[in-house]
């Protein structure tokens, strides 16, 4: 077995090589990591959002190999075989999933797809191993979504990115069952950066989930992934994230799909977790017919600053986008929902839905609300919807009358609340958020 | 034995005195009539009952089967066996009617299995099987959500129920299948106080007792003839 392998903390040309040098990746690979690292010290932090003065970009740790990659559960270490078994991952592998895929630090540990899966001639592959079998796939897509030119974030990640996964899945075939990969930041000072590539050729479907977490440690950590979709004709994708990170983490994320004719891209995104987050899932619809439904639910508790959004880019005629947000806030969390939705003078007939909703559950909890409607022709329709409340107490009389508890009363109302995201979220990761949600009611009644 | 008795009640809302010394006392197994114009403290004192928090009590008691419950969280109240109709009952969004009964069943004892037939039977009995899986209250006509109190008070079985304008704004059917509802919670043992401020139910369900309440107190209380001569003459009949 080969030693831990753990570099310099610090982000340097020589840095940038060896990461590339390790993982022994092809020259235009190399380039685009350099190419990426100009940009990187040419662009300024993000102007908008959270505060990010605490992230040291300087003191963390690239890169690190902590775990060897395993063919199976049993052969891996066991603080982490504990981890995984104690997450259900063995479990949801043989139960419900077409494939698995599970990374610590900066390296996928263990992945595995169903035989039927795999002959149907979808590639599930950790992303190193996807750039050197297939070459000619990865190059067509990487970083082509999402360029490094986009933001700080996006050119640090096409610098440093290491580890997640690479999935194409051929014409006309429909994986039927999800695919799911797990993510485990395991070791202080080191951060993760993961990259996450979906192709689904024309008239094919696949639903990809992932979940995240890492214990907690004192000192700042940074995730900064990045997933690209490419959605081709009459494709359908489905791209569900429940993130529950620890609360030391930087979640700063890039994540973007191309909607190509009739294609249809969802996201589902479940925000638990972090000390900030800054997510905004965009769908740009390029062909006629595309469209979106992006799903977001955020649970915000003391401390916690969680950013998100949603964004459609209608790009072509007759698309479509569906925009909806809820948020449960709790102590002195602040949670910011950010909608956009452009049309371009060319997507005539398009229309856009926008609907952030916002439940209080304390004095302190803070909100904001930042829709744009951008349309640049006359032939479209577009709505916007928010509310921000809290547990109505008469609801809440109501609910407790016939002999619930305030408790469950409170837990009722907020789970009918969040219902229209819940529903939308696997039966495993769904029962777990109610689990959260019930724990944190106390003083919640305005 | 009364199983609900009420001395010398005073309840303020926003500091705001409404009801002034009320008493009354209902009789285990018999159906009572609480009668009084718009504006005379009978929803008061339902909720006040019922324990919401913004219906002060000042002074009095109330006690539920010799228990003092003045005090008790609504909750509590609800599982020793007192049940309100809400006349306006909130819609609750997200929240599934079926599943706010499984629920509520289940804190009071009664076994999911049971839970499941029961359910179905009570649905067909107040007519309501459209509604059966929808959202709480939620787009149900007025009279929908009338039936729809009278199915989780047939569901808890409560031991006092308390039914505020439980008829009001209804057709002519929906009275007959609530009036039905009514007639066999109390032959099923549950004492019944209907509050209205139109005799119309009670011809339906003939009521052993009648209380007036005028301006927070009770001016009277009778036979089934008081709410008779109030059809025929108004409330003016009865001031003191």
């Amino acid at each position: 077995m080969k030693e831990k392998t753990a570099l310099q903390r610090g982000l340097t040309k020589g840095i940038v090589e060896e990461i590339s040098r390790e993982k022994g990746e092809p020259e235009w690979m190399l380039r685009l990591r350099l190419r990426a690292l100009e940009i990187f010290h040419r662009l300024p932090m993000p102007r908008f959002g959270p505060d990010l003065s605490e992230v040291d970009l300087s003191d963390i740790t690239y890169y690190l190999r902590s775990v060897e990659p395993v063919a199976s559960w049993e052969e891996l270490p066991e603080e982490i075989k504990k981890t995984f078994d104690a997450l259900g991952l063995p479990e949801a592998e043989k139960e419900a999933l077409a494939g698995l895929g599970a990374q610590v630090d900066s390296e996928v540990v263990y992945r595995s797809i169903l035989e039927e899966v795999g002959a149907q001639g979808v590639i599930f592959l950790p992303m190193e191993e996807a750039v050197r079998e297939h070459p000619d796939l990865v190059r067509q897509h990487f970083m082509k979504v999402i360029p490094p030119e986009d933001n700080l974030f996006a050119a640090l990640h096409g610098a440093v990115w290491s580890g997640g996964t690479f999935v194409w899945v051929p014409e006309g075939v429909e994986v039927e069952i999800p695919l799911q990969a797990y993510f485990r930041m395991q070791t202080q000072g080191v951060g993760q950066f993961e990259h996450t590539l979906i192709v689904a050729e024309p008239g094919s479907s696949v639903h990809y989930i992932e979940g995240c977490s890492a214990p907690r440690y004192t000192k700042v950590a940074l995730h900064s992934g990045m997933v690209e979709i490419v959605a081709k004709e009459g494709a359908h994708v489905r791209f569900t994230t429940i993130q529950n990170w620890s609360r030391n983490v930087y979640n700063l994320n890039n994540k973007r799909a191309i909607a190509h004719a009739e294609a249809r891209v969802d996201w589902v995104s479940g925000s638990l977790g972090s000390k900030v987050t800054m997510l905004y899932p965009t769908t740009v619809l390029v062909g006629p017919g595309a469209s979106t439904e992006n799903l977001g639910f955020t649970f915000a508790r003391d401390g916690q600053h969680l950013d998100v959004g949603a964004r459609a880019l209608h790009l072509a005629p007759n698309t479509s986008s569906r925009l909806v947000s809820r948020s449960v806030i709790q102590g002195d969390a602040k949670a910011t929902f950010r909608g956009k939705v452009y049309v371009s003078p060319e997507a005539r007939g398009a229309k856009g839905h926008v609907e952030c909703s916002t439940l209080l559950l304390s004095p302190g909890a803070k909100t904001e609300t930042i829709p744009v409607l951008d349309a640049e022709n006359d032939e479209v329709e577009l709505a916007h919807e928010a509310t921000v409340g809290r547990i109505s107490k008469d609801h809440l009389f109501y609910l407790m009358s016939r002999g619930l508890t305030e408790q469950e009363a409170m837990s009722l109302i907020v789970n009918g609340f969040v219902s229209p995201i819940l529903k939308e979220i696997p039966l495993e990761y769904a029962l777990e958020l109610k689990r959260l949600l019930e724990m944190s009611f106390e003083g919640a009644v305005g | 034995m009364p199983i609900l008795k009420i001395k010398d009640l005073h309840v303020s809302v926003e500091g705001q005195p409404i009801l002034k010394g009320v008493s009354l006392a209902l009789e285990e197994g018999e159906i009572h009539a609480l009668m009084g114009p718009n504006g005379s403290g009978k929803s008061t004192l339902a909720f006040a009952l019922a324990g919401h928090p913004d219906y002060r009590v000042e002074r009095g008691r109330v006690l539920l089967s010799g228990e003092d419950i003045t005090h008790l969280p609504p909750d509590q109240r609800a599982k020793m066996g007192l049940f309100l109709a809400f006349q306006y009952p909130p819609e609750v969004e997200g929240v599934r009617l079926r599943e706010f009964m499984r629920l509520a069943c289940g804190d009071q004892g009664h076994g999911f299995c049971e839970f499941q037939e029961a359910y179905p039977k009570a649905v067909r009995r107040l007519s309501l099987e459209e509604l059966a899986d929808r959202e709480l209250n939620v787009g149900f006509s007025g009279g929908e959500k009338k039936r729809a109190e009278l199915l989780q008070a047939w569901l808890l079985r409560p031991r006092v129920a308390l039914l505020d304008e439980s008829d009001s704004g209804v057709d002519v059917d929906a009275v007959k299948v609530i009036a039905r509802a009514i007639r066999e919670l109390a032959e099923a043992g549950t004492t019944v106080l209907i509050i209205t401020h139109y005799p119309r139910i009670l011809e339906h369900v003939p009521p052993a007792r009648v209380f007036v309440l005028q301006e927070g107190r009770i001016v009277q209380a009778g036979g089934p003839e008081l709410a008779r001569t109030i059809e025929a003459e108004g409330f003016k009949a009865v001031q003191r």
